[in-house]
């Protein structure tokens, strides 16, 4: 219970610091990357913000013996760069880039457009999932009869 | 045009950083909301499953925090067609499965472990992005 009453404490925290920061406007999001036009620099203070407190949180956290409601800290180990990274988020900076939501700045954006009624977000996001699904079962097609990848 | 809003960007910026350092402190898991999302995405109800439930339904309940500190909704202003939507949102979601994260997984959690994935990655969607902008804005679009 704890678990749950405590991700859904930091899930609140986390989207209100997405709509504070102008992560879950599109507009903003595509003036961001546009550089050559109507550029807003704004998210790099987000990102920058984010990243300054993360990195010395994480430390501290990392002093910690355990997690306080798990047991062991759950972190990819991976140092390799292969393809399916590279050509994944190659992909998904081409979404970005065309949506101006990524799936952080859409899923607070999802309340909203639940509650007075903005159909862009909820389009977004069943085409995202939809999306997922299809590279699972292009995963699942592909390696099956090949043995299982770490 | 949007505003220039360095500070209220950097303010929201603080919050993302303290929720993601919350949720490596008390269950020791990553903050990437492409992970959680597709970890949703399945009929194995567990544990995991309930956390990630939990801290969706928070990110999503997020508006009214925010109504309730400032007294208004924030600007959400979309301004690509829903064409652009549905094919965007569908590269974005086969995309962050294959590249094993997003914004908040790689962006902001992995960069902060200088996770050498996570920087390259990073990188990699935000030239990519770039150039998607600049195609649609001033090549197609101009």
């Amino acid at each position: 219970m704890l678990r749950v009453l405590s991700a859904f404490a930091i899930g609140l925290v986390f989207g209100t610091g997405i709509l504070v920061s102008g992560m879950g406007n599109p507009a903003k999001v595509l003036n961001f990357f546009d550089v050559a036009g109507t550029w807003d620099p704004s998210l790099a203070f987000v990102m920058g913000g984010a990243l300054v407190v993360t990195a010395i949180g994480y430390r501290l956290v990392f002093r910690m013996h355990e997690p306080l409601f798990a047991t062991g800290f759950s972190l990819p180990t991976r140092q390799d760069l292969d393809m399916k990274l590279l050509g994944g988020s190659a992909v998904f900076g081409i979404g970005w880039g065309m949506s101006g939501f990524c799936p952080g700045g859409l899923v607070p954006v999802l309340g909203i457009g639940l509650g007075i009624g903005l159909t862009g977000p909820l389009l977004t996001a069943a085409a995202i999932a939809a999306g997922m699904l299809a590279a699972r079962w292009t995963s699942r097609l592909v390696s099956s009869g090949q043995p299982a990848s770490a | 045009m949007t505003e220039f809003t360095p500070l209220q960007s950097l303010a929201g910026g603080l919050l993302i950083g303290f929720a993601a350092v919350a949720l490596m402190a008390t269950l020791g898991r990553i903050a990437g909301i492409s992970g959680v999302v597709n970890g949703l995405l399945t009929l194995k109800l567990n544990q995991d499953w309930a956390w990630r439930a939990a801290f969706a339904a928070g990110m999503v309940l997020s508006p009214l925090v925010f109504l309730g500190l400032t007294g208004r909704l924030p600007e959400i202003s979309v301004p690509s067609s829903p064409t652009l939507l549905i094919a965007g949102g569908f590269l974005i979601g086969a995309g962050v499965t294959f590249g094993s994260g997003c914004t908040s997984g790689h962006g902001v959690c992995g960069m902060s472990r200088l996770s050498i994935r996570s920087i390259v990655a990073t990188l990699t969607f935000m030239a990519t992005a770039g150039v998607t902008v600049f195609l649609i804005r001033h090549v197609i679009g101009g």
